[in-house]
């Protein structure tokens, strides 16, 4: 990092360069008002300063509409530009790019804590190649916090109980300045950190170095320890949504409303299970709410990811927690999509087999497999 | 007007002990008494700012640890938004001069007003008190969850403070816009207003209706620290963002509550030393209706970066476009009123030549901020700090000072020493953009705000800024001396030393209790500045037919 006195800011994404080219433009745009407005200040008060022999006179009647009209109007014109060509970066800013390098961010005052895909983890610092999008999955533990790249132009509020995501491009070798932008408390000055850019050679044997463990492996223990398993696991438990081939599933709910099944709401299915309970089941789920820290969280939903839903000839996804059994679908993506009822959503899938849930039947064993909770479940 | 005598009996001698100071119905009084603690409360907070732009030459913290540092920005952003930059003009020179301006003997709810001034002060008391209980740390934003559940710092009171002045603030606005519907006298219609009342009018909408949402978000905040209500908090399923959703509802419209009056102050200023009726008077009055309305439309641009959706981000960064057009007429109306005038710099055009500057400087940031891509960089940096100070301090602060020595001879019967007058004029504005032009390029190099230990590269411009504060603190310093060196060595003003239009002028310096003997009558529009032949000003060369758009 070179650390002498600049005047401007390095640049080293792609969206770096075309942030600056629009900064330019409104550089240029206010530059020509302020001055126009001082040099028209300063020429009106030299020449018409009281005692000065000018002519006052002032043409009456003459009419003031179009020149009012031209200066509200030129204004706004070029502030729709502006809005435009800002919008039109901020989209493509938004916009997830195929196949990305998928890092998770956890924020907790006051480190920036990254762990990769292979589940190799690092504070305070992020590595990452040259030339390959990125993109960031982050969640806080505590308070906002903002991860902000200036050398990228890049900037995203870090919330706790929710996912927020940030991709980025960088285009150019080098160690560039990491910091929180939201206030955080006493150290949030010191919540910096270092982005460093390599070539995809090095990065891949930076990334193999070290001790790590892939989060799907580690979520598969967690699964285990806290027994999740005991519900949902095959053969299917009537009791429990099976969790095969969810991710990325369209799931309605009991209230109607139907979600996807990303990221944020598998981890709220495992925070507070009680209150997205998917169609025909009931919430009888105990929250993890305090056991499970974010990171946990992460290498669950990594695991979870890793369940297929078993097509016919090919389960081998899940090692274990898959058996022989496909389980039955929930999903309502379209067919079903206008009954809400307390019916079991009908399975669309031709070889239906266990109800797919007990329906109004309360649970008649309010316990099943102790999971190591002790808050009541129902809702 | 060095002949002049101050009149027997004004306002000021009326009744002298401290009883019919502190139990007053007058608005002039009551405006004094703003005026004394508002400059308790903005030395209060400018101290503050010295210090910690002292702290800020190094890149190491040598002066203060992060937790002083942190309350000491937050002391400094709390007093000066809630106890200065809002009430500064509507409650001191609004107080003083909208009865006076629109022919009436008060406002139209006397005691409500002394009322106003009692919340004000408890609320600022309160500030104070939990400054000196170990200060506040969370910021002036209060933002959840960190003010909810983190912060170990005196929030409650604080919180309980700022709640307390909102209702000031709340009074005000409500006594103006009834003194403004009913007191009017007569022939005083709404387009013969004086601007200055045309501001006050629509800033004092924005007080009425957005500062109770302030309220509500600080009783949330004191419910959820104290009973965990969980309405901000993730964990009991609370949101976060609700609280800057409702903060900014509030906070941004407050900053047209800061500039508003300041316009105002400078609509009256121009036409006055140009000699000139003001160019567009119409377009000026609604265009501050006009920022006042769509002011409670963009608040979402503060929340770019903050989760919110897309969508989102893009309708408010359209509507917060909208809001430069308003401002900008109102710019090249008051650069236009200077052409064909007969100018003179005396100290109050000098801060409102200076207050235009440092406005169009601000406004035209704002659109770096309003545009989604740009604000992404810059949002949380050093450039936001630059540019609200630039709207904020630039704008409320040079129309405050230039408000005070404009009507300084009508509220004392005393002027200041001119030559004084000008020099601090002078070194507020070189003050000013020393202090603040080097932010503009700290934030774009990255230089997140909040931070007192940063990257070696940033402390150049830091240095630059942090000298520039000290001309600055030095520029406000010199005012409190010679304005109060005046109150009893100044020459005697006589009652319109300007000779300026308005209803306030043809009035003794210092008024009397009532303002009026008879209820004046008006029967021309404001600012009918006489032709410039005016014998007062002896080199006029104009020609005799001139006259002067309609």
């Amino acid at each position: 990092m070179d650390t002498s006195f600049r005047l401007f800011p390095d640049a080293a994404s792609d969206m770096a360069d075309q942030v600056d080219r629009l900064y330019f433009f409104l550089l240029a745009v206010s530059s020509f008002f302020t001055l126009l407005i001082f040099v028209l200040i300063v020429f009106f008060v030299l020449k018409y300063r009281r005692g000065a022999k000018v002519n006052r006179y002032l043409t009456p009647g003459k009419s003031v509409l179009a020149l009012e009209l031209t200066w509200s109007l030129i204004p706004l014109g070029l502030t729709m530009i502006m809005f435009g060509w800002g919008a039109n970066l901020f989209l493509k800013l938004h916009d997830s790019p195929p196949d990305p390098i998928e890092i998770n961010v956890l924020a907790r005052r006051w480190f920036w804590r990254m762990q990769h895909s292979n589940g190799k983890r690092e504070d305070q610092a992020l590595h990452i190649p040259v030339g390959q999008p990125v993109k960031l999955r982050m969640i806080s533990e505590d308070v906002i916090h903002s991860f902000y790249v200036p050398a990228f132009r890049v900037k995203q509020d870090v919330l706790p109980g929710r996912y927020t995501t940030l991709g980025f491009e960088p285009n150019k070798v080098g160690t560039f300045h990491l910091f929180c932008a939201e206030y955080c408390g006493d150290n949030h000055s010191g919540m910096k950190g270092q982005i460093i850019v390599m070539e995809p050679a090095e990065y891949a044997e930076w990334l193999q170095g070290g001790p790590s463990e892939a989060p799907e492996v580690a979520g598969k223990k967690l699964f285990e320890e806290y027994r999740c398993a005991s519900c949902h696991t095959s053969p299917v438990n009537p009791r429990c949504p099976p969790l095969e081939g969810l991710y990325g599933r369209t799931v309605k709910l009991t209230d109607g409303r139907t979600v996807i099944a990303d990221d944020d709401y598998l981890r709220r299915s495992i925070v507070d299970p009680a209150a997205e309970v998917v169609a025909g089941f009931q919430p009888i789920m105990p929250t993890f709410k305090g056991q499970l820290g974010e990171e946990s969280i992460f290498a669950l939903t990594a695991y979870l990811k890793t369940l297929e839903a078993p097509t016919p000839g090919a389960g081998q996804a899940g090692e274990a927690a898959i058996g022989d059994t496909p389980p039955s679908d929930t999903d309502s993506k379209e067919a079903d999509s206008k009954e809400a009822g307390p019916e079991p959503a009908p399975s669309r899938d031709d070889e239906p087999r266990l109800p797919a849930a007990p329906s109004l039947d309360p649970p008649r064993d309010p316990s099943p497999p102790e999971p190591p909770s002790k808050e009541n479940p129902a809702s | 007007m060095s002949t002049a005598e101050l009149p027997k009996r004004h306002y000021l001698n009326a009744d002298y002990n401290i009883w019919s100071w502190l139990l007053t119905t007058d608005h002039k009084r009551i405006g004094i008494l703003y005026m004394i603690s508002l400059t308790l409360f903005f030395f209060v907070g400018g101290a503050a700012a010295i210090l910690f732009r002292v702290e800020l030459l190094t890149p190491e913290a040598d002066l203060v640890v992060s937790p002083t540092y942190n309350r000491l920005f937050t002391l400094h952003g709390v007093v000066m938004v809630f106890f200065f930059l809002v009430p500064s003009i509507p409650a001191v020179l609004g107080n003083f001069l909208i009865p006076m301006m629109i022919g009436a003997r008060d406002l139209a709810f006397p005691r409500l007003n002394l009322l106003s001034w009692y919340l004000f002060m408890a609320g600022g008391l309160l500030a104070i008190w939990a400054i000196v209980r170990g200060g506040v740390d969370t910021g002036w934003t209060f933002y959840t969850p960190y003010s909810t559940t983190e912060s170990n710092s005196q929030v409650m009171a604080m919180a309980v403070g700022v709640f307390v002045a909102g209702f000031s603030s709340i009074l005000t606005g409500l006594n103006i816009i009834v003194t403004t519907h009913t007191m009017r006298t007569q022939g005083m219609t709404w387009f013969r207003l004086p601007l200055f009342v045309w501001a006050h009018y629509a800033t004092s909408i924005i007080m009425v209706l957005g500062t109770p949402v302030l309220a509500i978000s600080l009783v949330l905040i004191a419910l959820e620290r104290g009973l965990g209500i969980g309405v901000f908090d993730p964990k009991l399923g609370g949101d976060p963002l609700l609280f800057q959703h409702l903060f900014w509802f509030y906070s941004h419209p407050a900053v047209y509550i800061m500039i508003l009056p300041s316009m105002a102050v400078v609509s009256e200023i121009i036409p006055c030393f140009s000699r000139k009726p003001i160019f567009g008077y119409k377009m000026i009055a609604l265009s501050s209706v006009a920022i006042a309305v769509l002011g409670f439309l963009v608040w979402g641009h503060h929340m770019f970066v903050s989760g919110q959706s897309v969508f989102a981000g893009l309708i408010f960064s359209f509507l917060s476009m909208l809001v430069a057009i308003p401002s900008a007429v109102k710019v090249f109306n008051w650069t236009a009123t200077l052409y064909k005038g007969s100018i003179s710099l005396e100290t109050p055009m000098l801060y409102a030549l200076g207050f235009i500057g440092l406005f169009t400087l601000g406004g035209l940031t704002g659109l770096f901020l309003a545009t989604l891509a740009v604000d992404v960089h810059v949002h949380d940096t050093y450039f936001i700090v630059a540019h609200f100070h630039y709207i904020m301090v630039g704008g409320a602060v040079m129309g405050y000072l230039g408000g005070i020595h404009f009507w300084w001879p009508k509220m004392t019967g005393r002027m200041y020493p001119e030559w004084w007058g000008r020099i601090s004029a002078v070194i507020v504005f070189v003050g000013f953009n020393l202090t603040f032009f080097p932010q503009f390029v700290l934030g774009y190099l990255g230089m997140p705000r909040r931070y007192h230990i940063y990257p070696e590269e940033f402390q150049v411009l830091n240095v630059m800024s942090s000298a520039g504060a000290s001309i600055l603190g030095l520029g406000y310093l010199l005012p409190l001396c010679y304005l109060i060196w005046s109150l009893k060595y100044g020459k005697v003003a006589g009652p319109n030393p300007w000779k300026a239009t308005g209803l306030e002028w043809t009035t003794p310096s210092p008024p009397s209790t009532f303002n009026f003997d008879e209820p004046p009558v008006v029967t021309e529009p404001a600012y009918n500045y006489p032709p410039l032949d005016d014998s007062s000003l002896p080199h006029e060369t104009s020609d005799p037919t001139a006259s002067t758009p309609s």
